[in-house]
């Protein structure tokens, strides 16, 4: 059997639940799929969950869960795992998976492959496709000393519309027993930094700056060429890292998601972090020097450039009529 | 105090990748290196923890005999030694090996605080920080963005997604994953690099019998998931037909 570990806070499903149910069903082959949701009140997400095309779904609620720990995490999963024992284990690569995922893959000594974006094959001898050299290269992997082996499947990769529904899944509580003097992390509220001054949620065109402008001097140039867009101005995070461009204008991630109707990717070379962020986006363009960046893999239009003759080329086409 | 930052050597972000003869690694030879970016973050961290809290900072790192060019290079930013886990296996090894290889060398150590990237610019796994916290018996916590010390006590401010964040509270010693982007990175000085060449770097052994947790079966570029329509010609050239294909066809401008 399958088993996805959901993931739920403060009792709201995180729809990238539903993309790794997707790959679970394609990777199922036959057997059968539960999912398992952890926390303390998971009522509510179980019935959600209880909708899909799945044998059962598991439910916990322990204190313990709430909030969030890594340690609660792995010890609650690891004891799921071994009375389940099943062949895979599947979470969305989130980053809360990846603070305790490798915990309990270190605990149970069985394989974890992250951010997979591919399955080819089903049942017990799939392979994963995970990329490799920040998306340069695509690895078709198999997990060695399983079952069970664990698997996250990157945010976006799997269709969350494609995950069957229809099943009417038991939904069968699950006791556990957390031991509080083992959970050593003491987690404070989640917060926001900033109140976020620009919403580029709402923009129809955005201009997004990467690694390729160079030096802070040459913002200005980005800027210029939004202007002339009638775009919104935003950024990858090393720009953003670098203090070049707040951060609350940093695309991917750990910054904002955007689906705009034009998204012109400037010096951007697409590493997945940022690629979550922005490939919802009507029309792409990628101006890049770099003809193998990952980028133009996303793009509608590709540029292999220089984007300083580039991009001043743009300003003066658009300021003709 | 005393710190560990554990640093990975990968690829240049400059590298073309080439395949191997069986496409399931990369052409080594053909590889420029370089300190894997999350990694000289979270030295910086260590290095700015060890001047408010003085102490010293080992550098950690597992590899080849090429590793010792950013081995050398952490010393020369202000490290005050390393352990470096030799073996030509472990430039490809997966992250429970590395991790595994990591701990028998840095277990006697007694470490109060060990700093990792979150992940590696090359096989990316973000996994070996974490297995190794599990296997040194000390908490972690991951993708962290400002580390506070006060006595055995530690504060952490990770990274949510979307913007945000949470502060965790944790005894130490423990392991931390930083986030790229935590500080601003300071580079080697003349006086640093020649004070490197004297620091010591101690020479640990691989353990035997370490397990691979995957295996490659086969590596390729990316296919591409939708058409793109290159754009050639000069500056002024591409930029018109460009402008064109977004009014005309996209409709985007």
């Amino acid at each position: 059997m399958i088993l996805v570990i959901a993931e739920q806070r403060d009792g709201k499903l995180n729809r990238a639940t539903w993309e790794t149910i997707a790959a679970a069903q394609q990777l199922a082959g036959g057997m059968p799929i539960k999912v398992a949701v952890l926390g303390a009140s998971t009522a509510s997400v179980a019935q959600e969950i209880a909708s899909a095309a799945v044998a059962e779904v598991l439910v916990t609620d322990s204190a313990a869960l709430e909030p969030y720990t890594p340690d609660a995490y792995a010890s609650a999963s690891r004891s799921l795992i071994e009375s389940a024992s099943p062949t895979y284990v599947l979470l969305p690569h989130t980053y809360q998976t990846r603070d305790f995922a490798p915990l309990l893959a270190a605990r149970l000594r069985k394989p974890l492959v992250t951010d997979v974006t591919a399955i080819s094959g089903n049942g017990a001898d799939a392979a994963f496709v995970r990329p490799m050299f920040q998306g340069k290269l695509a690895a078709q992997v198999k997990p060695v000393g399983g079952p069970p082996a664990i698997v996250t499947t990157q945010i976006g990769a799997f269709r969350a519309d494609a995950a069957q529904k229809g099943g009417s899944a038991s939904v069968s509580k699950i006791d556990l027993t957390i031991d509080p003097a083992t959970v050593r992390q003491k987690p404070e509220a989640p917060f926001r930094e900033a109140k976020q001054a620009v919403d580029l949620g709402q923009a129809e065109r955005i201009v997004a700056v990467g690694r390729g402008i160079k030096s802070q001097e040459n913002i200005p140039l980005a800027e210029k060429l939004a202007k002339a867009m009638d775009a919104e101005v935003a950024a990858s995070r090393p720009i953003c890292d670098n203090g070049w461009l707040p951060m609350e204008r940093q695309i991917g991630s750990s910054g904002q998601t955007v689906a705009p109707k034009l998204y012109v990717a400037l010096g951007i070379s697409g590493a997945i972090q940022h690629l979550v962020g922005m490939k919802g986006s009507r029309t792409i363009v990628a101006i890049n020097k770099d003809a193998e960046a990952p980028i133009f893999e996303v793009a509608d239009y590709g540029i292999v450039g220089d984007l300083f003759e580039i991009a001043p080329a743009i300003i003066t086409e658009l300021e003709k009529s | 105090m005393k710190i560990a930052v554990c640093i990975k050597q990968v690829p240049t972000r400059e590298w073309q990748p080439r395949l191997n003869d069986s496409k399931t690694w990369i052409r080594e030879q053909d590889v420029s290196y370089e300190m894997n970016e999350p990694d000289a973050y979270a030295l910086e961290e260590a290095l700015r923890l060890r001047e408010k809290h003085s102490g010293e900072v080992v550098v950690c790192s597992a590899g080849p005999a090429r590793v010792q060019a950013v081995i050398r290079e952490a010393l020369a930013r202000g490290a005050d030694r390393a352990i470096h886990v030799e073996h030509d296996s472990l430039g490809a090894a997966d992250a429970f090996v590395v991790a595994e290889a990591l701990a028998a060398a840095m277990k006697d150590e007694k470490f109060d605080l060990v700093l990792t990237g979150l992940q590696s610019d090359d096989q990316g796994h973000g996994q070996t920080g974490v297995i190794l916290a599990e296997r040194l018996g000390i908490p972690s916590s991951t993708i962290i963005m400002d580390v506070q010390i006060e006595g055995s006590a530690l504060r952490v401010k990770r990274e949510l997604e979307g913007g945000w964040f949470q502060w965790i509270a944790m005894p130490l010693p423990a392991l931390l994953t930083i986030q790229s982007g935590i500080n601003q990175l300071r580079y080697a000085t003349l006086k640093g690099i020649m004070a490197a060449k004297k620091k010591e770097i101690r020479k640990a052994a691989l353990p035997d019998g370490l397990q691979a947790a995957q295996q490659i079966v086969g590596l390729a570029v990316p296919t591409r998931s939708k058409q793109t329509h290159m754009i050639d010609g000069s500056a002024a050239e591409a930029a018109k037909e460009l402008v064109r294909r977004l009014r005309e066809e996209a409709r985007a401008l």
